[in-house]
């Protein structure tokens, strides 16, 4: 499609969409900006710009640098890697309440990561860049059980089969997960807890980069797929027609997807809700185009996750509440009434 | 799908009489029964100390206090094994009431967010008014119960075509899911998570004699509800147009079963935490076997509810000793793998 060929009404669509995605942006450099303030020390809008720009004493550095800025990244990173993986698996399973954390995705992978932790080694020596890796194979093995245990010969998979399975398969892990936190030191129990409840608690250089290549790789790959995601709208057997080899395309799409919410949960425990409400906004925003509602779910999730993270931070200072409850408080509320409306 | 699928061809009385096995009844319950009281011994004459089922007699029919074997029998062994007993009779009878009044295949109180519900209003408890007696520890229980499930059959309600499974298992996820977030905010702020996680998945072995004279009468009266209502919730299992239709006040029978619901539910949360699956599972098996006339699902869920969950506490503290494997991993290790089994047949089976 060329611009030639757009009608005037598709031009007003596009440009309203570029305006949106825009506003997004806006609120994010906002939000972030608000968050670098945020905390037990003060700093001034004004001392975090003119710290940003080198010009801050050592202590303002320390704290900007060493402290806030790689968790606000880490938060925005997150929430873009969640809201895609969530954009993703409701396209591909059509099915409008589908997301990571829902289907068990995010279990399974806090799993691998706590098997480890409570195995092998302490959390502070931990290899930070094997834990996405581990979380991607937890995510990777659950999302293939719910895959395989909901698959039915000559039906395929059905949405509802689809989302019990994930709800019975995630009840399975939470139990392993039990079991497991009794046998965790206090200390470590406290820290896994805190994990498991969606807290940004990497906030250190070196876990954005170990999430970093996950979400360059990953993000652009289902940004190009976008087409497809739209052809698979349309239903299966139209689809077809179309000659999109829809289960090779759509096992690339979710192996995409599961290594996103993999990565994501490595350096953030289970945020979720993100996965669910960034791509259903974002299609309320720019609506069901594929082109537009991707990159906008990911700026809407980005924004979301550190806007909960900046309300965690300082609704009850100085203690924190996890981003992943502050999501749940707004996210479970919207689920609820997007069940409600949905009609089946 | 629609709820109403669960019943097919099963329209009228006639129907529901051929399906109904009262001989069967009458024998699943006898043998329930006996192999209750034989979990029981067992349960209570197994574990650090072994103890000879004839000490156990004795420490049951004359108990001495002098010796340390009947000590044990009394103050330890006994009141954990009929806290297991009351806790999974209780969960299994609000399963079977539940999946009766709203025909749905997959009520339980795990799935339809009453347990996570009761185990929320806890967390408060224990947070807020820390040392709070247990007796008003169980009322706040029923209150948690209350308004997680208010809030599934809220959104139920407020549904375009109402409750079917699916919704109403997602409604009690994200409802899970909510109360279980402010929960863990609550504990992890007040740096009471490893208790509420050891007394959630601790099972039933802090129970002592004096939860059990506070929860036994609420069970107990709970119960008496539960079978004097179970005529009447076969009726509904048939459907709101036939059980009207048979002269049945179907909103009085709702608004008590609810109720009878979110005591047993309640009650049992606040023993044993929020242990899923009891209630889905057992309500199934008799059904299987007894047929659809409620008075004897009912009546056998209580039993067999009981067994499960004494076999599981026994299963629980002998596997892995001297630490206890929580009683919720071991119930789900076979909770999962039947919803699952569910979940595949499409809920067709009520």
């Amino acid at each position: 499609m060329s611009n030639n060929f757009l009608t005037q009404n598709q031009q007003k669509v596009r440009r309203k969409n570029f305006l949106i995605i825009a506003t997004l942006i806006v609120l994010i450099v906002i939000t972030f900006v608000i968050s670098m303030n945020t905390g037990v020390i003060k700093l001034t809008p004004w001392e975090v710009i003119s710290t940003l720009f080198g010009q801050g004493d050592a202590q303002q550095q320390l704290i900007l640098f060493q402290f806030r800025l790689p968790r606000i990244v880490i938060g925005v990173l997150v929430g873009m890697g969640l809201a895609m993986a969530g954009a993703v698996l409701q396209g591909i399973s059509k099915n409008a309440l589908a997301d990571p954390g829902i289907l068990g995705i995010n279990a399974g992978a806090g799993l691998a990561v706590m098997l480890y932790i409570s195995f092998f080694s302490t959390t502070k020596s931990a290899p930070v860049y094997l834990l996405p890796v581990l979380a991607f194979l937890g995510a990777g093995i659950t999302a293939l059980l719910i895959y395989t245990l909901s698959y039915k010969r000559y039906e395929g998979i059905t949405p509802m089969r689809l989302i019990l399975t994930g709800i019975a398969v995630a009840a399975g892990i939470s139990s392993a997960m039990i079991v497991l936190t009794l046998r965790l030191t206090p200390e470590n129990y406290q820290f896994v807890a805190t994990w498991l409840a969606g807290s940004i608690w990497g906030s250190n250089w070196r876990f954005v980069l170990s999430l970093l290549p996950w979400l360059l790789i990953l993000l652009p790959f289902i940004y190009s797929k976008s087409r497809v995601l739209n052809i698979l709208n349309l239903g299966e057997i139209t689809s077809i027609g179309l000659g999109a080899s829809i289960e090779k395309e759509r096992r690339w799409l979710l192996a995409a997807s599961v290594g996103l919410a993999g990565a994501s949960v490595s350096v953030s425990g289970g945020i979720g809700f993100v996965g669910l409400i960034a791509p259903h906004l974002a299609r309320q925003l720019v609506g069901a185009n594929h082109q537009f509602m991707l990159p906008t779910a990911a700026l809407l999730g980005g924004f979301l996750v550190l806007l909960a993270d900046t309300i965690g931070r300082s609704i009850l200072e100085p203690s924190e509440i996890p981003a992943g409850i502050v999501v749940a408080v707004f996210g479970a509320p919207y689920f609820l009434y997007l069940l409600a409306r949905l009609k089946e | 799908m629609t709820a109403s699928t669960g019943v097919e061809g099963l329209s009228d009385i006639d129907e529901l009489q051929k399906q109904s096995h009262p001989i069967r009844g009458i024998v699943a319950l006898i043998l329930g029964v006996i192999a209750l009281i034989f979990a029981i011994g067992f349960a209570i004459s197994l574990g650090a100390a072994d103890i000879s089922l004839s000490t156990v007699w004795t420490a049951i029919t004359q108990f001495s206090p002098e010796l340390t074997t009947h000590q044990i029998i009394h103050d330890i062994r006994l009141p954990r094994v009929l806290g297991a007993a009351l806790v999974g009779a209780s969960f299994a009878v609000a399963g079977a009431i539940m999946q009766g009044m709203t025909r749905n295949p997959l009520a339980d109180s795990g799935l339809l967010g009453l347990n996570s519900g009761a185990a929320f209003m806890l967390a408060v408890c224990f947070a807020f008014f820390p040392g709070m007696p247990y007796m008003f520890l169980i009322l706040w229980s029923f209150v948690g119960a209350g308004l997680g499930v208010a809030i599934v059959y809220g959104v139920g309600s407020l549904s375009k075509g109402g409750l079917s499974p699916m919704r109403l298992v997602l409604a009690g996820a994200a409802v899970s899911a909510l109360l279980g977030a402010l929960g863990e905010g609550i504990a992890l702020y007040y740096r009471i998570g490893q208790d509420l996680a050891f007394w959630y998945a601790g099972g039933v072995s802090g129970t002592m004699w004096s939860h059990l004279q506070i929860l036994s009468p609420w069970i107990l009266i709970a119960m008496i509800g539960a079978l004097i209502l179970s005529r009447s919730i076969t009726l509904l299992s048939l459907g709101e147009e036939i059980a009207i239709g048979l002269g049945q006040r179907t909103a009085v029978v709702r608004v008590w079963g609810m109720v009878i619901v979110l005591i047993l539910a309640g009650a049992a949360v606040s023993v044993v935490g929020a242990v899923g699956f009891v209630g889905l599972i057992v309500p199934h098996f008799t059904r299987y076997i007894v047929g659809h006339d409620y008075r004897w699902i009912i009546s056998c869920s209580l039993v067999y509810g009981a067994l499960l969950v004494v076999l599981a506490d026994l299963v629980a503290r002998t596997i892995n000793p001297p630490y206890e494997t929580p009683i919720g991993a071991l119930i789900a290790l076979i909770g999962v793998p039947f919803f699952l089994y569910l979940a595949r047949k499409g809920g067709k089976e009520l």
